[in-house]
């Protein structure tokens, strides 16, 4: 591991002040001289494995604003301060209540020591685990941009069907990422220029030619909130995740739904899907394909193919796209089916 | 008598395993504690800062104070283990996979390897070492899984006590389904579980009653 400077700014200002100082804004953050860590559960990991190299890192837990570790919720908007664990979060009454697939994409993550520890912005800007990108001897556009992509030919089943290009096919891991994308949630950012909010749609970037630019943060920005919106239908909202063993494991295929109903019409659907993209994955076209409809088994089929109908299989994950499919019509059915 | 537990990693290299930790723990209760106001007095980043400079890192572990002189890199799983000479903590895969570097951290179960040292400054810390009562009765924890023989090899085992432990305070230990999903972060390659999930069930219930 490369040796580095650890400091402890005071408040988001100074973070920012710091960080700026430090990284040459051309970087990625992922790149830059200077990153922040919170829960370390990622980062600490690329670190050992020599993937991430900061010279310099900014550990935000000791970072004064008591709003960065509390949930508020009013005006029909929960708002998640950045640095609230993942476990907190997951174990909220509230948040359950109002928005189980909130809950549900938390509490189905990584593992309870790990959910203890990690933070939600740091959650949402985990990096993949595609086992060529975690080891460094393989080229990896990702990695070492123009080095060439080993997962392509090589053993690639926990990778990426959608969202993907000739460059990188990396599967985008984390869960609760799906429930924030489908349920159009901001992210609060403060950076060099001030504060501003970000859709989270636009947070993370598809890998096109440039699979190692995979935010659209600069190294200076800290996320200090996520905020998302609720309504009377978030209720009706769930978390459906498929992976080869019962627990602490990433996803093969994942679903996350919210469903406002009309009796069995629905008035509109909200769909991502997780362990099959190459970022967080809304599926707009099945969410087209529900709209008006009476959810039934078959309704669900075409809107689960409408979902997949761009999907590029490799050699080894040709599987996800009927476990995809299958996988979001038993949520949707499971959704409709909540008594709620 | 070493002074400071320990610098770089050569201190421990020197000492027989048991004169080290008896000597740590004389030298923890000797030393005075760094203060964490002194911390926060730090000058401002200016860029001059050296990267391999050891850094004075203090906390509590098991109910003592402990000023370790630490390269930022060390996890705090290595500080426990090769700086302060508590081995029960076991290291499996490193990489926050396996569970078995467990501890708690102010109360909470976390991975020890993928926590700074540094980032520890001033935490409370337990490890397996820290359970057992002065006259050395055990944790109900610990006794239960004796009882339940809710282990093979052992080496999962340190691992799997201290997350029972923050499992049960957490409130997740309701039913054995609930058991199992909390604990999923635990690995045993001996394949234990249903024998750790009655000590925990054993445990949980003592705790309960008492
Ligand atoms: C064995 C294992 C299994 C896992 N399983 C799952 C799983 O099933 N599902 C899942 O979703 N996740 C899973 N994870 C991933 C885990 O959830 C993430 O590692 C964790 O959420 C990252 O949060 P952190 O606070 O520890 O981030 P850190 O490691 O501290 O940081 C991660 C990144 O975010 C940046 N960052 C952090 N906070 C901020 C901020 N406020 N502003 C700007 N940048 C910031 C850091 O610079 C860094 O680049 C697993 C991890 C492990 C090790
Ligand atoms: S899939 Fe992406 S992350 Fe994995 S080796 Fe290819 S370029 Fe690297
Ligand atoms: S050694 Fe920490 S999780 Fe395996
Ligand atoms: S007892 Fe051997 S690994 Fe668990």
């Amino acid at each position: 591991m490369r040796p580095f400077v650890y400091e402890r700014p005071a408040d988001v200002s100074a973070a920012v002040a710091v960080a700026s100082r430090f990284a040459d804004q051309q970087d990625q953050p992922t790149k830059a001289d200077v990153q922040f860590i919170a829960g370390a559960t990622n980062l600490a990991d690329y670190m050992k494995l020599g993937v991430a190299k900061p010279k310099r890192l900014l550990d935000l837990n000791a970072l004064r604003e008591p709003t960065l570790r509390q949930i508020k919720i009013g005006d029909g908007i929960i708002r998640f301060g950045a640095l609230v664990r993942m476990g907190e979060a997951a174990d909220n009454d509230d948040v359950r209540r109002i928005c189980p697939l909130l809950s549900e994409s938390l509490k189905l993550a990584a593992s309870g020591q790990i959910r203890n520890m990690a933070s939600l912005a740091g959650n949402v800007l985990q990096r993949t685990r595609c086992e060529y990108f975690r080891e460094t001897s393989w080229p990896c556009n990702k990695r070492d941009p123009g080095s060439g992509c080993a997962a392509m030919e090589g053993f690639n089943r926990q990778h990426a069907v959608l969202g993907t290009s000739d460059g990188c096919i990396a599967t985008y891991h984390g869960d609760f990422a799906q429930a924030l994308i489908a349920l159009d949630a901001t992210v609060e950012i403060e950076g060099k220029r001030g504060a501003r909010r970000m859709e989270f749609a636009k947070l993370h970037r598809l890998p096109g030619d440039t699979p190692d630019i995979e935010t659209n943060l600069a190294p200076d920005d800290v996320i200090v909130a996520i905020e998302v919106p609720f309504a009377a239908w978030s209720r009706r909202s769930h978390y459906l995740k498929i992976r080869d063993r019962e627990s602490y494991a990433f996803a093969l295929a994942s679903a996350a739904v919210a469903l406002d109903l009309d009796g069995n019409m629905i008035r509109h659907a909200r769909i991502a899907l997780g362990g099959v993209a190459t970022v967080p994955w809304r599926a707009k076209a099945a969410e087209e394909a529900l709209q008006g409809k009476t959810l039934d088994q078959e309704v669900a089929e075409t809107a689960a193919d409408a979902a997949f109908a761009e999907a590029q299989p490799r050699r080894y994950n040709a599987f996800k796209i009927p476990l995809g499919k299958r996988t979001l019509v038993r949520a949707l059915l499971e959704t409709r089916d909540m008594k709620v | 008598m070493p002074k400071v537990i320990s610098t770089g990693t050569s201190t421990v290299s020197k000492l027989s395993r048991r004169s080290f930790m008896s000597g740590s723990v004389l030298a923890a209760a000797t030393m005075p504690i760094i203060t964490r106001s002194a911390k926060a007095e730090e000058p401002p980043s200016d860029g001059q800062d050296n990267a391999r400079a050891l850094a004075a890192v203090s906390m509590r572990v098991n109910r003592q104070s402990y000023n370790f002189a630490l390269d930022n890199r060390t996890s705090l799983l290595d500080a426990l283990r090769d700086h302060a000479g508590l081995t029960g903590t076991k290291k499996g895969c490193d990489h926050g996979q396996c569970g078995a570097c467990t501890v708690l951290v102010d109360g909470r179960r976390v991975l020890s390897c993928l926590s700074f040292a540094v980032m520890n400054e001033g935490r409370d810390v337990t490890t397996i070492e820290g359970l057992a009562a002065a006259d050395g009765s055990l944790h109900p924890m610990q006794q239960a899984f004796i009882d339940n023989d809710a282990f093979q090899c052992g080496y999962c085992t340190p691992g799997q006590i201290m997350s029972a432990i923050g499992c049960v305070n957490e409130g997740h230990a309701g039913s054995e389904d609930d058991i199992r999903e909390y604990m999923s972060g635990n690995l045993c390659r001996c394949a234990a579980y249903p024998n750790i999930v009655a000590a925990i069930v054993q445990a949980r219930d003592e705790t309960r009653r008492s």
